[in-house]
């Protein structure tokens, strides 16, 4: 075999604005996302769930519902094989403690938050399936519960699980932290709360499984995570290979399709009918019960020198896991590291805990944890830079990581942080200053900074591997079990592999996510596919190059690493040109493989003990500053945002396009955050079960936002890129909080920044005098 | 009851249940996946289809009130190729995961069929009851405005 090729200087592909082969079949509406699957012979699958947040239950009585006649099955937790679903991280090779949870498939005595699954029902139509729902008994017993994580942490709080209420806890502590209070001479503090939201992706949970010809359990499915085909196989007590997932293109992801959702009850009711069964989750269904973003009550207090430098920080916070585990210590993990952002901050205790109620679960969303903190550490910040007299981007500049520099937990930055040119250059797009259209409008501006990581936790030890291989007309295809979420994952490694081989895109056909057929390559999460599946294609496309050209060198007599492969040809520099099908059917005859499986591991380490440290956590991470001007009007409280200039270090852009859509959409998603979105809970119970008062942005309520993209080629991914996946959602809630100060001179440090509570503070502001709305 | 309707150009008489909706009948009866179902109340336009040439949510709409109407869903649209909108929408970025796509096409579309020299605040408003959880928006209105400015002029 050759020696893997270099990579040639000129990029054809990489880097180009290309249209995407599913934009393509979207458009024409040819794709079938898992809600347009059918089999013939398919039955319905339906979730009973509690109406209760708390209750025991004492009778559960299917007799009726299964006596309707059309009615297939109606399973309880009796029914199923292993009751409890572990939520270990896919392919976790170390045992991490805290962050193995389980939950139970279906619930067994009790109940724990409304929206619970309790039996499922299966029949010939949906109508038979719900009135089959609706015949099923069920006695419940309402217990106390407990609905706050603070109170869940009292003594004497109704306890959710045997165990106790504290899921978990993580700290770090750096530096001397007295001494260097002692060298502050700005300190400013602040409470900050974040609240529920749904991630809301316009296609609920959806899938069909059936029993395929050779017995294997097969779940076509809207998911994040096809290698849930392990959960289901260990559901029903099966081999892993009996069990196969075929992911869809979704109709968007955001993190609610990280955890299991609708696989297991499908596997569970194929297995016990042999009938295909068909599960769509309405949108009422999926706002009640899917798990949501964590809540976050954060305290923090900071200390800086009279020119604005940062000595000290403290910080505690608190999240509400609700009432299963799912990913929550993972959630806090993140962000534990992230709390004190992307700055240089030399003495901090962070102390972070996690505690469950009776409130819906909450688990991974489009930042994990480090999104929340975002508006902890960036309000800080304008404290301080107002409290020394800085301007927003001076103080970021002055304090931001360098190269070099350790974050609290001890892991050192091994990349460049292009955050004070971020920071500016969103400052700048941000223009001339608009003009207040009346007295009561009020213009401000605000900037907020953040990092995120892209990447599995290292002592995770993920990998990712994809096979590429030519057709024996030239032609390329791609296998890999990414899922495609919407952001273009697919799109983006037929990019790569084109580039590599010298193919024209359409000249590429790529296979994803099918856990039997397609080379596994774990999660769409964690802003970790272009990272370690581009790489996987990477290496795969290069080694075949090597591959191929090693013959083609052999045929033409001249060295391989002076032959090119492009416009479907190995060619020389003298001008001579093996066509790519003569050229493999000589690799055929030589016993050439005319593929490769590429398989990339990420940099692996052992688990960190945050508090005593340092160590590595993750593999890297991706920076970005967010600049908006609002309009904030006195007499409603209402806010407008104008403009928004979104601006992140992707390392490099393999499509420039995708990776725009991904800042623009991320910075909305970002703004709903931060202004409209919120899951709202009395007691538990969900008033916000629909789409009518489940509040998204629509066109109307945001701007343009004007992505800047900049590309310092410092990433692990390939060609230098960084993830963008999760980072954009970061910036905007604490940018427009900042703003708002900056207009009306308070600060609501409660999201969402609703008219209601800018209305309060106004009038608290009035209460005690102009100007002292900072209530730090 | 029996109905008769146009659906994409094409007569069709059909027996259907009278409580069924517009978009049960498209996706269950006639196995046609081009409409999306959302929410199923009327908010997020996935199921938007063209009802004598208006855009209505076809979740909302009881298969009865269109006995003699003529209904278009997005492949309606195309006749031996993509539309030059769709065209837009591949060109400028507009997809991410396409499951609202359908419904702002033919949104898109009905409404510069009415307005053709619409700008893009006017776009942005005519979109307004079409939810996208993905884009941000921003390349969805720079190719609907795109696709106008070359409709206008060709």
């Amino acid at each position: 075999m050759a020696e893997a090729v270099t990579l040639g200087r000129g990029l054809r592909l990489v880097g180009q604005p290309v249209a995407r082969h599913d934009a393509r079949d979207k458009v024409s509406a040819a794709t079938a996302y898992a809600a347009d699957w059918g089999m013939p012979g398919m039955l319905h699958g339906t979730v009973l769930r509690s109406p209760y947040p708390s209750a025991r239950i004492r009778r559960l009585d299917t007799g009726r519902a299964r006596a309707i006649p059309g009615v297939a099955a109606v399973l309880t937790a009796k029914d199923v094989p292993r009751n409890t679903l572990a939520t270990d991280v896919p392919g976790q090779t170390t045992p991490v403690g805290p962050l193995r949870a389980r939950l139970y498939v279906l619930a067994e005595d009790r109940v724990r938050y409304q929206g619970e699954p309790v039996a499922l029902v299966a029949a010939e139509t949906e109508e038979l399936a719900r009135e089959a729902l609706e015949a099923i008994e069920v006695e419940y017993e309402p217990l106390p519960g407990v609905f706050d994580p603070d109170r869940a942490l009292e003594p004497g709080a109704a306890r959710v699980h045997e165990e106790g209420n504290l899921l978990a806890r993580w700290r770090i502590e750096r530096g001397d932290l007295a001494s260097a209070w002692g060298r502050a001479e700005a300190v400013v503090e602040g409470e900050y709360r974040t609240q529920f939201v749904d991630a809301a992706y316009l296609e609920p949970e959806s899938g069909v499984a059936w029993i395929d010809s050779d017995g294997v359990i097969t779940i076509r499915v809207s998911t994040q995570v096809i290698e849930h085909f392990r959960d289901v196989a260990e559901v029903l007590g099966l081999p892993q290979n009996r069990v196969r997932v075929i992911g869809t293109y979704l109709g968007g992801g955001f993190g609610g399709k990280e955890d299991v959702t609708v696989e297991v009850y499908l596997g569970l009711l194929a297995w016990k009918t042999g009938r295909p069964v068909k599960m769509v989750w309405s949108r009422q269904e999926s706002l009640l019960a899917r798990a949501k973003r964590h809540p976050f009550r954060m305290r923090y207090r900071t200390g800086a020198t009279a020119r604005g430098e940062l000595v000290a920080q403290e910080i505690e916070l608190l999240a509400d896991a609700g009432a299963y585990a799912y990913l929550s210590a993972l959630v806090l993990l993140y962000a534990t590291v992230t709390a004190a952002g992307p700055y240089r901050v030399p003495a901090v205790t962070i102390d972070a805990r996690v505690a469950y109620t009776n409130n819906p679960p909450t688990s991974a969303m489009r930042g994990f944890g480090a999104m929340q903190v975002v508006l902890g550490y960036e309000s800080e910040m304008d404290k301080i830079a107002r409290a020394v007299r800085l301007d927003p981007v001076e103080v970021r500049r002055l304090n931001a990581l360098q190269r070099g520099d350790r974050l609290p937990v001890g892991q050192e930055i091994e990349s460049h942080v292009a955050l004070p040119e971020l920071a500016a250059r969103a400052w700048d797009g941000l223009g001339e200053p608009s003009l207040p259209r009346a007295p009561h409008l009020k213009i401000g501006r605000g900037l907020a900074a953040n990092l995120q990581p892209y990447g599995r936790i290292v002592w995770l030890h993920d990998w990712s591997s994809a096979w590429v291989g030519f057709e024996m007309d030239g032609s390329l295809v791609v296998r890999t079990g990414v899922p495609d979420v919407g952001g273009g994952q697919a799109s983006s490694l037929c990019q790569i592999a084109a580039e590599v081989l010298g193919v024209d895109l359409e000249r590429v056909s790529i296979h994803i996510a099918d856990s039997a057929l397609t080379p596994l390559a774990g999660t769409t999460t964690a802003t970790r596919q272009l990272y370690m599946s581009g790489n996987a294609v990477l290496e795969a496309a290069t080694r075949l190059k090597g591959q191929i050209l090693g013959v083609a060198a052999g045929i033409l007599g001249v060295d391989a690493g002076a032959l090119e492969l492009a416009e479907g040809a190995a060619q020389a520099p003298d001008g001579r040109a093996i066509p790519l099908p003569e050229l493999l059917a000589q690799c055929a005859r030589q016993g050439v493989p005319r593929s490769y499986l590429g398989v990339y591991h990420a940099p692996a380490g052992e688990p960190v003990d945050l508090e005593r440290g340092p160590g590595k956590v993750f593999p890297d991470y991706t920076f970005g500053a967010h600049a908006v001007e609002v309009e904030v009007d006195t007499e409603t409280g209402a806010v407008r945002v104008l403009k928004h200039v979104a601006a992140h270090d992707v390392g490099r852009a393999i499509n420039p396009q995708s990776v725009e859509g991904q800042i623009q959409g991320g910075a909305v998603m970002g703004l709903g955050y931060g202004l409209m979105e919120e899951v709202i809970l009395e007691e538990g119970v969900n008033l916000t079960t629909s789409f009518a008062a489940y509040l998204i942005p629509s066109a109307l309520d945001v701007p343009d936002v004007e992505p800047l993209v900049m590309e310092s080629g410092e990433g692990l991914g390939p060609f230098g890129a960084r993830g963008i996946g999760e980072p954009p959602i970061g910036p905007p809630a604490a940018a427009v909080a900042n703003a708002i100060y900056d207009a009306v001179g308070v600060r609501v440090g409660r999201l969402p920044i609703t008219p209601e509570r800018v209305w309060q503070a106004l009038q608290a502001q009035t209460g005690r005098g102009e100007g002292s709305g900072e209530r730090s | 009851m029996r109905i008769a309707l146009t659906l994409n150009g094409r007569t069709r008489e059909l027996e259907v249940p009278p409580n069924q909706t517009l978009l049960q009948l498209l996706r269950d009866t006639l196995g046609l996946f081009d409409p999306k179902e959302g929410c199923g109340e009327g908010v997020c336009g996935a199921c938007t289809i063209l009802l004598d040439g208006r855009p209505v949510s076809s979740c909302l709409v009881l298969v009865p009130t269109v006995h003699g109407r003529a209904i278009l869903t997005l492949r309606g649209l195309e006749a031996g190729g993509l539309h030059p909108l769709q065209e837009a929408f591949v060109r400028h970025g507009a997809v991410q995961c396409g499951f609202c796509t359908p419904g702002i096409l033919l949104t898109a579309y009905a409404f510069l069929e009415g307005h053709p020299e619409a700008d893009r605040k006017a776009i942005r408003r005519a979109l307004g009851g079409n939810l996208c959880r993905c884009t941000g928006y921003a390349k969805i209105l720079d190719a609907v405005e795109a696709y106008a400015r070359e409709a206008t002029r060709g």
